[in-house]
């Protein structure tokens, strides 16, 4: 029997990117909030520079939960699914810790993708079976919440477009801002210029792109170290503004927020009228019902429509908030993939850096070019970036070793050759929903508690594989002209297996019959659910999503505290 | 379980050095590498058994060899972090390591007729290329690359002899904009991550 815990006015499931952001607008409005994750707390001392403990499944320390529950994956309804890993991670700041930081804003583009295709191309160029609708709002509404988290976090970089006016210092393509950024941008790196030289001469506009890392010291944090431990890994000196360094201690310092690590949310409950309830989760093995005014759902994409699956109950028999059978539709994996590399015939010196610092072209993104003679809409966001670790370096440089054995003489002469003369680039590409891509509860794969995982089913679409092999030209053009004199281009795949860059499964819309929550990213069928996270987005764009989902969160939970009576009742 | 750190062993080393030089029984390797190898079979392994350590040490000695570029898996003391990690971290893969060493022992008896260890280089690198498609041999070229270039904490890339040849100038907390110009070539730091003194140990 669950010990039932005293009421508070909103409890949050999951303290990442987007719950970790939500937590302060309301907290600063003086509600009530218990945030709930199932990982533990990090501090810096678990931060070490240490390649093998990174990747050796030995990092991040504490309770994984998801990794006991990565999903299974399947490219259509005729194969059968297989268990994966799953990238995300659990702590408190959740991946936000682990990630990037780069934090780009969506092209006005993209939140208007079907209208504006059909307006400039003709309805016949919107991608057969593509389920993609204009989102509920437009650019310019997210463009003070933008703002806003660039400010609370603290995000670094150069503006490209200021109220319309065009800088080259910055991406030209950007979408207009109202303000700087808070803090000048990542520095430029010997590799960095040099790419950045090579796109000049192309005509094309390289710049550097925004990081939620800071640059230099701010809000009581420590500049970027540069140490080339980034990708994957926590920072050493809070530099990077995940969550856990952020917004959630500055949400607790207003004494109005209480964290509780380590808490495992196993359903989400209803009263009788169909309205939340609460959470019961599971700390220490024991369970425990938080009874709250509104519930905020705020997991990674996969673990938001897993947990509104299992959430059954006589009112939401299919899942809560599933009565429309919407939960889990329109879901994709950003297209990523299909990398290209390259091998240069000298030293580049990339050992230190991380993936934020490095150079950018939109030439080719959105629809910043004219796609009239084109069989594709979008495009991609190509990234060059230092960060060079020696195993994963090792390992590397056998895609240049032809067909070789890996091992003895030889070998080891050409990893010493060319272990600092390769590059992989990073090329984000526009994604959409369709009809057949979806996610729903595995009938077999379950985690160790029982329950049912999530199950993908979804491909890459012609339009996704079309730009792919477009931005694969575009992107060996550009290493050509920088000097480099071998390539390899990554297969461009049907997988949209797990990833760290998932979409929908709740979408956003005004339509119930087509999406799970609002406008507001609160669920059409139980008003005081609210949902936050990717898994509202209903298109990708060309860019990591982490900035967008969390400008949404602090929309949403600015709305829930303007609106505290209504929705709360 | 007893973690000895690099200054010690280099210590041991060069102690053992001392009386082991002279001494002849593996050709292939130079006087040095050869020394320094039958010191380090001195010391006792925790996880592998004299026989298996024989095997391992010949392996990972043909998989990384000390030649022209350099030291080699064994003064990078791969062999050690195998032995380590199979009794902690890579414990997992020790089942694979028992059948994948009497497997290997098999092959060098059927192939060549003798212990594997015992074969000169060209017969080990054929009973090796025989194996090559195994999960065995994957893991245990893995773990080698692990010995070789992860951080010296795990015991292995004693003397940071893996970074060295590749260039890589170690792990460091604060890097200046002049260690990423391109015309520079950082100076190596020679420290572990735990050198530093800031962060916590994972399992070794």
């Amino acid at each position: 029997m669950a010990t039932t815990l005293k009421k508070t006015n909103v409890v949050i499931v999951g303290l990442g990117a987007a719950g970790g952001v939500a937590c302060l607008p309301l907290a600063q409005a003086g509600i009530e909030v218990i945030g709930l994750d199932a990982g533990p707390r990090l501090s810096t001392r678990d931060m070490a520079p240490d390649e093998l403990r990174l990747s050796r499944n030995a990092w991040p320390p504490g309770p994984q939960k998801t990794h006991m529950e990565a999903p299974t994956f399947r490219p259509n309804a005729s194969a059968t699914a297989v268990q994966g890993a799953h990238p995300m991670m659990n702590a408190v700041g959740g991946t936000s810790i682990h990630y990037w930081a780069q934090s780009w804003r969506l092209n006005p583009w993209d939140f208007k993708v079907r209208s504006e295709t059909i307006r400039r191309y003709g309805a016949s160029r919107v991608p057969k079976g593509s389920t993609v609708e204009d989102w509920p709002f437009d650019y310019d509404e997210l463009e003070s919440y933008y703002d806003k988290v660039e400010y609370a976090i603290g995000v670094s970089g150069k503006a490209g477009n200021l109220n319309g006016k065009k800088d080259e210092r910055g991406n030209i393509f950007e979408a207009p801002r109202k303000r700087e950024f808070p803090m000048p941008p990542l520095r430029s790196t010997g590799f960095s210029e040099r790419m950045a030289a090579a796109a000049k001469s192309l005509g094309w506009h390289p710049a550097p792109g925004p990081a939620a890392i800071a640059s230099k010291s701010f809000d009581g944090r420590a500049g970027c170290a540069y140490h080339g431990f980034c990708s994957g890994a926590g920072c050493h000196v809070n530099a990077k503004s995940s969550t856990a360094v952020t917004t959630i201690p500055k949400a607790e310092k207003t004494g109005k927020f209480t964290v509780v690590a380590e808490a495992r949310v196993t359903k989400i409950e209803v009263d009788r009228n169909g309205r939340a309830s609460g959470v019961t989760y599971v700390r220490e093995g024991e369970e425990y019902f938080q009874p709250a005014d509104v519930v905020l759902v705020a997991g990674y994409v996969y673990e938001n429509v897993r947990l509104l699956l299992i959430s059954t109950s006589t009112a939401y028999p299919r899942g809560l908030s599933n009565n429309h059978g919407q939960v889990g539709r329109h879901y994709f994996s950003h297209n990523q993939g299909a990398a290209v590399s390259a091998r240069f015939p000298f030293d580049l010196n990339n050992w230190y850096g991380l993936p934020a610092q490095g150079v950018g072209v939109d030439n080719w993104a959105d629809d910043n070019f004219d796609h009239s003679g084109l069989d594709f809409i979008g495009g991609g966001n190509m990234w060059v970036y230092t960060e060079r670790r020696p195993i994963a370096s090792v390992n590397g440089v056998a895609q240049w070793f032809g067909n070789r054995p890996l091992w003895g003489s030889a070998w080891k002469a050409f990893v010493k050759e060319n272990a600092d003369r390769t590059n992989g680039a990073y090329l984000q590409k526009t994604t959409l929903p369709y009809e057949d891509n979806y996610l729903d509860l595995d009938p077999g794969v379950k985690d160790p508690f029982g329950v049912p995982v999530v199950r993908i089913t979804g491909e890459f679409k012609d339009n996704e594989k079309k730009i792919a092999l477009f931005m694969h030209d575009k992107m060996e053009q550009w290493y050509r002209t920088a000097g480099a004199i071998d390539f390899r281009r990554a297969e461009v795949a049907n997988a949209m297996g797990p990833t760290t860059h998932a979409y929908g499964g709740t979408r956003m819309g005004q339509n119930p019959e087509t999406n799970v929550v609002n406008a507001w990213g609160f669920s059409h069928e139980v008003p005081n659910l609210g949902i936050l996270g990717g898994s509202v987005m209903g298109t990708s764009g060309a860019r990591n999503p982490t900035l967008t989902l969390q400008a949404i969160a602090w929309r949403t939970a600015e709305h829930l505290a303007r609106n505290w009576k209504t929705v709360a009742q | 379980m007893t973690y000895i750190t690099r200054r010690e062993m280099l210590g041991r080393l060069g102690a053992l050095l001392g009386t082991l030089m002279g001494s002849a029984s593996v050709p292939a390797l130079p006087a040095a590498a050869r020394a320094r190898a039958q010191a380090a079979a001195a010391e006792s392994f925790i996880s592998l058994t004299p026989a298996e350590a024989e095997t391992v040490r010949a392996v990972v000695s043909r998989l990384i060899p000390t030649d022209e570029n350099g030291p080699g898996a064994l003064e990078a003391r791969a062999d050690r972090y195998i032995d380590r990690g199979l009794a902690g971290a890579l414990k997992a893969s020790r089942a694979v390591y028992s059948t994948g060493l009497a497997d290997l022992s098999a092959r060098a008896q059927a192939l060549k007729g003798g212990s594997f260890s015992r074969l000169p280089p060209s017969d080990q690198d054929a009973v090796l290329t025989s194996v090559q498609q195994t999960v065995f041999f994957n893991l245990i070229r893995a773990h080698t690359i692990q010995g070789m270039f992860g951080d010296p904490f795990y015991g292995g890339n004693a003397n940071f002899v893996g970074w060295t040849l590749l260039g890589y100038p170690g792990p460091r907390t604060t890097v200046s904009a002049d260690l990423q110009r391109m015309d520079r070539k950082p100076e190596p730091s020679n420290k572990s991550a735990y050198d530093y003194g800031m962060f916590s140990k994972g399992e070794v």
